[in-house]
């Protein structure tokens, strides 16, 4: 199979996927609204960076230039630095 | 359809899940050595759990019909006690002539500490030295990225290292092109919570083909599925995958993947010629 192989046509796509986005879309509002709703017994503090991610990601699903997935991966991953000190092989 | 499961723990899995892996056409799998849930406290502690892998889990394989293949090595959790880890890498080719033993693995990162690089080079040291395949296991969730990165830096900043060896494992999104990208083999873990769905595994497989690629259960002791692999066979086919593509990634690349090991022996081809036939004792 050559690379970037979709044999599901964007209408039979949507089909079938429509009530599974629905779905998910629908967890993740509930689940932004139980935290907002135990507030009282236990706050999270507006700077807490996992809810900083989720605003970011929440940004990426509204644009529409493809690729989402890992932009959302990688607003969930730590940086990367070449520069880390390597441990040396032993020819 | 026949398929490969090329990484699950079978020592944290009961024998109805080799029945119903044998149901839905399991042919073979391949059992890294991994963390059993706690850390065990000495070199004979691995003895034994590499005694299991090497010999106990292919008998109990076998009675299913299933062909049953293992890594070795000190994961990369437990890595993190240099001494420990070691004394285990030292005593790893009292394994290497088992004839199921495809290589060591699966070594990697998990928090991507000095440590654990440490005793990573020190693994590829003993597979460069021995010829063997490596299987890399890549960090969870936030560290994945990194520790991916990482590893790919020590594997190519070792000329011994022929990617074409290599499997790194539990590949998503945004690490996938990495690992293809420089030559690498890859793997990409049905685990849902933490890692792939099928349904973004397949999207993987649309956006980057077919070629040096494969998906596993990584079924172990904690909530997974051994029958992952199957679901993403379903998936392929209700997107209307064909079956050559559905079965490359499911058979034909781990086998490919698998036949560079050292001790590999071909898997008899079908019996095709009639059975003579013997008098039988009636009773
Ligand atoms: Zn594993």
């Amino acid at each position: 199979m050559s690379k970037q192989t979709t044999p599901l046509p964007a209408n039979k796509a949507l089909e079938q996927f429509f009530l599974e986005a629905r779905c998910k879309l629908l967890d993740v509002a509930a689940i932004l609204d139980r935290v907002n709703r135990g507030q009282e017994a236990g706050e999270v503090l507006a700077n807490d960076p996992r809810i900083e991610r989720i605003r970011k990601a929440l940004e990426v699903m509204h644009d529409q230039s493809g690729g989402r997935a890992e932009r959302i991966q990688q607003i969930f991953s730590l940086e990367y630095d070449s520069g880390w000190e390597k441990p040396k092989p032993r020819y | 359809m026949n398929y490969i499961d090329p990484h699950i723990h079978m020592i944290s899995r009961v024998t109805d899940d080799y029945h119903r892996m044998a149901l839905s056409g399991c042919a073979a799998i391949s059992e890294p050595a991994f963390w059993a849930g706690f850390d065990r406290g000495s070199v004979d502690g691995f003895r034994d759990y590499f005694r299991h892998l090497t010999e106990v889990e292919p008998k109990r394989a076998a009675l299913y019909g299933i062909r049953h293949y293992s890594w070795l090595c000190i994961n990369a959790k437990e890595a993190e006690n240099v001494e420990l880890s070691r004394g285990v890498i030292q005593m790893i080719p009292e394994f290497l002539d088992k004839p199921n033993v495809l290589g060591i693995g699966e070594i990697g990162l998990n928090k991507n500490t000095k440590n654990e690089a440490t005793i990573f080079q020190e693994h590829v040291d003993l597979a460069m030295k021995t010829n063997e395949l490596i299987l890399i296991h890549t960090p969870h969730l936030e560290d994945k990225y990194k520790g991916t990165r990482m590893i790919i830096d020590m594997l190519k900043n070792d000329r011994r290292v022929n990617p074409e060896r290599v499997l790194i494992d539990h590949v998503e999104e945004h690490t996938v092109r990495h690992a293809l990208d420089n030559g690498f083999w890859c793997a990409m873990t049905l685990y849902p919570i933490t890692k792939c769905t099928p349904q973004r595994a397949a999207d993987i497989i649309e956006m980057v083909g077919t070629d040096r690629i494969m998906a596993n259960s990584a079924g172990d002791w904690g909530k997974s599925d051994p029958l992952a692999v199957p679901e993403l066979i379903l998936e392929l086919k209700r997107r209307g995958h064909p079956d050559s593509a559905i079965r490359k990634l499911v058979y034909e690349n781990p086998l490919a993947f698998w036949r560079m090991s050292n001790r590999w022996q071909e898997w008899p081809v079908e019996e095709t010629a009639p059975v003579k036939k013997k008098e039988k004792a009636r009773v």
